[in-house]
C-alpha cells in the first residue's frame, strides 16, 4: 500500500493476507492484498457483519485486516452474502475500488 | 507420597552467548513473544544474541513475560533498566506493560528466521502451541504472504501434549518412539483435538501400540501442515520454527510429503529454533530504537 515517507510517496508493504481456517468441509479465507488496500476504510461500512477494520500493520502502514473474533468462522459469518447460485455481488468486493479483497470459497 | 508425572513437561532453558559483552554494546533490546504454552525472551546486544529465557506461559500474560525475561537476564549482570526497548510479540502481545510496541508473530517469526537461517528462507511453517502458520517472506525477512489456522488445536503443540499424557510418554520422545513403527499407520482422521483423544484410545483398545498411535498422531499432523501450504503455495528454501519442530516424527513425515527437506540449523548455530519470534521482535525493537533516535 501506499504510505508517505518525507516528501514522496513509496510503495512499502506488500503481502497478501489470509485470514480464516480450513475444516473438514472445506476451506474458508478471507485475503487482502496489502499492495492493493490503500487503507480507504470502504469496506467497514459495506460489510453487514462488520468483519473489518482498519490498522496499522507491522511494518507501520495502514491496511484492512479481518477482527480476529471473526476469523474462525468466516463460512457463517458471510454464509447470508454468498448465493448458492446465480450472480455473486459481495458487498464488502463491491466496496473494495482497488479490488484488495479476495475470498476462497 | 506419590509424585504425579507429567508426561507433556518440556524442560524450561535459558542461555548466555559467552562472546558478547554487553558492557560493550551500544544498544540492548529485547523481544518476548508470550504463546499460548511457552514464553520466550531473547535478548540483543547491538546485533548478536546475547541471551535468551525459554520458559511455560503461566495463567497471565504480564507474569509469563516478566518470567521469560527475567530468566533471559539471569546471571547476565543486567537489569531491565539496561534494556532499552522491549517489543512483545505472540498470542499474549498487546498484555506486556513493559513492552514498548505489539508487533505480530507473523512479522516477528519471518524476521526472525531469517536471523537464525539466513537470507535463503522463503517459508515459515511455524507450528506453535495453539495455531499453524505458513508464512511467506523476501531476503530481508519482511512478509510476502500469510495464513493460519486457529481454528483447532489437534495439529499444534498442545494437541501433542494432549497425545503425550494419554500416552503416558514423555513429550520429548514422541517423535523418536513414532518412528519405531514397522508400518506406517493412516492418520488419525479427527481434526478435532478432543476428537482425535477418543480415536487413539479406540486404537489402544483396538490392541495397537503406543508408537503406532503416536505415529497416527504425527502423521496426522504433518498432512494438516501441507494442506495450510497448498493453500499459500511452497516456496523453497523452507524452515521450521515454533515448539513442534523440535518433534523428528513429525517433521520427517512433513518432509517426506513434501518431498523437500527443511533448511537445517546453521552448524554454529546456538539458538532454539523455537526463539524465532523472539529474536524477531529483538530485531523490531532495535530498528526501532534506532529510528526514534534519529527522529530527535
Ligand atoms: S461476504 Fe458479506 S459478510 Fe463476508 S466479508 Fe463480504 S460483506 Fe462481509
Ligand atoms: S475497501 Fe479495500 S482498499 Fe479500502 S480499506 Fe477495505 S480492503 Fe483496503
Amino acid at each position: 500500500m501506499l504510505s508517505r515517507l518525507g516528501r514522496f510517496f513509496v510503495l512499502s508493504t506488500s503481502y497478501i493476507a489470509n485470514y480464516g481456517y480450513a475444516d473438514g468441509s472445506g476451506e474458508y479465507y478471507v485475503s487482502i492484498d496489502s499492495e492493493k488496500c490503500n487503507a480507504c476504510g470502504e469496506c467497514i461500512p459495506a460489510c453487514p457483519m462488520h468483519i473489518f477494520q482498519v490498522e496499522e500493520d507491522d511494518y507501520g502502514d495502514m491496511a484492512a485486516v479481518v477482527k480476529e473474533s471473526h476469523r474462525k468462522s468466516l463460512k457463517y459469518v458471510c454464509a447470508p452474502c454468498k448465493p448458492t447460485s446465480g450472480v455473486r455481488n459481495l458487498p464488502c468486493q463491491k466496496a473494495c475500488k482497488p479490488g484488495a479483497i479476495v475470498h476462497s470459497w | 507420597m506419590t509424585t504425579q508425572v507429567e508426561y507433556w513437561r518440556w524442560t524450561e532453558s535459558r542461555y548466555t552467548n559467552p562472546e558478547v559483552d554487553w558492557r560493550k554494546a551500544s544498544t540492548i533490546t529485547a523481544g518476548i513473544d508470550v504463546g499460548s504454552v511457552s514464553s520466550k525472551a531473547a535478548v540483543m546486544a547491538d546485533n548478536e544474541i546475547l541471551a535468551y529465557g525459554l520458559m511455560r506461559t503461566g495463567s497471565n500474560s504480564p507474569d509469563s513475560a516478566l518470567n521469560a525475561i527475567n530468566r533471559a537476564i539471569e546471571g547476565t549482570g543486567l537489569t531491565m533498566k539496561d534494556i532499552k526497548f522491549i517489543v512483545g510479540t505472540g498470542y499474549g502481545r498487546i498484555n506486556i506493560p513493559f513492552a514498548g510496541k505489539a508487533i505480530t508473530e507473523i512479522a516477528c517469526h519471518a524476521r526472525g528466521a531469517n536471523y537464525i537461517w539466513g537470507p535463503v528462507v522463503r517459508t515459515i511453517l511455524d507450528m506453535g502451541g495453539q495455531d499453524c502458520k505458513a508464512i511467506h517472506c523476501d531476503e530481508k525477512g519482511k512478509v510476502t504472504a500469510f495464513l493460519m489456522n486457529d481454528k483447532c488445536a489437534a495439529g499444534t503443540g498442545r494437541g501433542m501434549e494432549v497425545f503425550a499424557d494419554l500416552l503416558q510418554v514423555p513429550i520429548t520422545q514422541v517423535g523418536e518412539m513414532s518412528l519405531q513403527v514397522d508400518k506406517e499407520p493412516p492418520p488419525v482422521s479427527s481434526t478435532c483435538v478432543v476428537f482425535a483423544k477418543s480415536e487413539g484410545i479406540g486404537l489402544l483398545r483396538q490392541g495397537w501400540s503406543k508408537n503406532m498411535v503416536l505415529a497416527a498422531y504425527c502423521s496426522a499432523m504433518a498432512h494438516r501442515v501441507v494442506t495450510l501450504l497448498e493453500r499459500i503455495g511452497m516456496e523453497k528454501e523452507f524452515v521450521l520454527t515454533g515448539g513442534i519442530s523440535k518433534n523428528i516424527g513429525v517433521v520427517s513425515r512433513l518432509e517426506k510429503e513434501l518431498g523437500i527437506q527443511a533448511v537445517p540449523l546453521p552448524k554454529d548455530q546456538k539458538f532454539d529454533p523455537q526463539l524465532a519470534g523472539a529474536i524477531g521482535g529483538a530485531l523490531f525493537a532495535r530498528d526501532l530504537l534506532a529510528k526514534s533516535r534519529k527522529a530527535f
